[in-house]
This record gives structure tokens, sequence and C-alpha cells, in this order.
């Protein structure tokens, strides 16, 4: 499978959550898939997904899932520690794992080579770390989601992409109605 | 007066319970007393970008925000301010320790030094630089400022105001 079909196989489990998508061509998809309020679509500043959706967790009760890529992930490695000594339950971090930066046109990354993100996210404490292959995401995601231990999922699947729109939504509007959903 | 203690005060009296450092030597005593505020949770980060993504889920989810890092991290974090905080509009008080003035005993600081009120200016980011102590009296308008604009804003304190490195 590639991203897309994960992300429309895991959208109806997802559409009620707090979601952060990654830059690039995954909020694009999630946000031509299913667009909703609960959902902040980054339209800049790779590697951050996992960061926002933190910080956001940490601030309220409400379960967050951040939506990542591999590429992103190694952009900004230092939020795995971050993560793992600041755990809290409601958060979940699903990095899609297709081996390569797919936004800026499928050259591979070093998750796709010798670097295990798994076991990267199991050196920086991460406590519960569970790699799936992709057609077997949807209920391990519900379990994350479910649970009250954060978790850290990495689904490995292929690289590809499908051709679609940029987001034009402006990015204060973005942040508005994801702001109310988060308050309501 | 204890500016570490000041600080902290006029955060918390701006509602302002979500902070992130990145430690500084000139810091450590304001970021001691952070850590110990009931009223403010304290996160280090690894890296100042990786902080300003906590600041903005943070304030996302209801909770004001801040940074606490040295003006090296106005090199790192460019990218960050313009299409992060900048470009989705959230108030971000950068608690800055400006390496590299008056006082400063490390050459190589003053190389960034040099840049950093130049990038803010480049950025339009509101710019306030606290060089004697009673400059911190501006702090608490400075944060309802920044709560007002929904901008990043930068207070760039140096070695004097902190009370210089001691014997060096
Ligand atoms: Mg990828």
């Amino acid at each position: 499978m590639i991203r897309s079909e994960i992300l429309k196989d895991i959208a109806p489990i997802i559409r009620d959550h707090l979601v952060v998508c990654n830059i690039g061509l995954p909020s694009q998809e999630l946000h031509l898939i299913d667009d909703q309020p609960t959902n902040f679509y980054m339209l800049g500043t790779m590697g951050l997904s996992s960061s926002i959706g933190f910080g956001l967790a940490l601030a309220q009760d409400k379960p967050v899932i951040s939506i990542d890529g591999d590429g992103s992930v190694l952009t900004n490695l230092g939020t795995l520690p971050t993560i793992a000594n600041n755990a809290t339950g409601n958060y979940t971090l699903l990095i899609i794992d297709n081996g390569s930066y797919g936004s800026t046109g499928d050259q591979p990354t070093y998750a796709g080579r010798k670097t295990s993100l798994a076991a990267v996210a199991t050196a920086c404490g991460c406590d519960n770390v569970v790699e799936v292959q992709d057609k077997d995401l949807g209920p391990v995601l519900r379990a994350a989601i479910d649970s009250d231990d954060m978790t850290i999922i990495v689904c490995k699947c292929d690289s590809g992409n499908i051709k679609l729109p940029v987001i034009t939504l402006d990015p204060v509007v973005i942040k508005h109605r994801f702001m109310q959903a988060v308050a309501s | 007066m204890n500016i570490d203690k000041r600080i902290c005060d006029d955060l918390v009296a701006n509602d302002v319970s979500f902070v992130t450092t990145v430690p500084c030597k000139q810091l450590a005593g304001v970021i001691e007393e952070i850590d110990q505020r009931s009223e403010i949770f304290h996160i280090p980060s690894n890296k100042e970008d990786e902080g300003m993504g906590l600041c903005a889920g943070a304030f996302m989810g209801g909770k004001r925000s801040a940074i606490i890092m040295q003006n090296t991290a106005i090199g790192v974090t460019i990218n960050t301010l313009a299409t992060l905080t900048q470009f989705y509009r959230m108030p971000l008080p950068m608690i800055i320790s400006y390496r590299g003035e008056l006082r400063e005993p490390v050459a190589c600081q003053v190389e960034m030094a040099v840049h950093t009120k130049a990038l803010l200016a480049q950025m339009h980011i509101p710019t306030y630089h606290f060089h004697w102590q009673k400059d911190v009296e501006e702090f608490d308008n400075i944060l309802k400022y920044t709560f007002m604009c929904n901008k990043p804003v930068a207070i760039l304190t140096d070695a004097n105001f902190w009370g210089g490195y001691g014997d060096q």
C-alpha cells in the first residue's frame, strides 16, 4: 500500500480525533480524502508534526494523533527523546514509513536503508513502539488511540504518490477552526 | 531585585503556563525558577525549532506558551518562525539570551550577535533589548503586547542585564 491508500483506510478511525498532519502530500491527501475541522494541516515547517501534536497533547486531555513521515522524523530526531521523557497517554505518533521523501520526488531516506525508526524510538526511551505493515495498521492504531499509554507506530509501506491539488485554505482559517474543534 | 523570579512572576501573571527551554549559562537561574513553579509546565527541548513546534501545539490546546533560548537559535529557527508561528499567526514570547554583547567572554558568540537584530528586523519581529536590570519592568507590557497581536516577539537579554559572568 502507498500512503494515500493507508490514509483512506484509517480515515474513519481518526476522523473524530485531533490530527496534526505532516507537510506536503500527506496533508493534501488527508484534506482530499476526509477534510475535518479536527485536522491541522501543516503547510510548511518540515519535521514539526510530532512536536506540534505533542505540545497539543500535553496542553489538553483529548486524544491527539500526529501523522508524520520517515523523512520528517529524520529531520527532527530530537523530538523522540522529548516525547519519551514527557510521555502523555493521549498522544499517538504515527510514522508512515515509506522509505522515501515522498513530497519531493521519492528520493530514498536512510529509514529505507539501514536505519530503523522503531529501534531509534525505543533507544530514545519510548515505551510502546509498534512496527506494523500497512495492511495491519487499522486495529493497531485504534488500540493506540484507546490506550492510556502513549504509542509510537512505525507503519512500513510502499513509496508512491497520487496526483492532487495543493491546499488553498488560509493558514489562519485552518488554525481557527482547529482551535474551535479543540475547545468544543 | 531577583530578575529570575520577576520574569517568572510576570509569566504566571500573564497566564503563560507552558514554557520550553534550551539552556544557556546566563539563563540557568530563570530556567531553574521556571522548573520549580507549579503554575508552569516546563519541557526542555533538544532544538529550538522543535520547541517552537511544542509551543504552537500547546497554544492551540489552549495554553499560553513561551520559549527561552539563546540568540544563536535565531539562526536555527527562521523557517519555523516564518512558516509556522507567523504564517498561522500565533503569539510566542521569546526570552533570548543575547550572547556576544558587552561583557561577553567568548569571541565566537559575537559572530551571531552581530546578525541577531538584523535578522529579527528582517523577519519583522518586534524586538526589545534588556541591558539594565530595571528594563525587566517592561516585561509585563511585552507579554500583554505579544498576546494582543498574535506575533512572535523577541526579548534580548544581554550579559549586563544578567549581571555579567562573574570574574570572567
Ligand atoms: Mg516518507
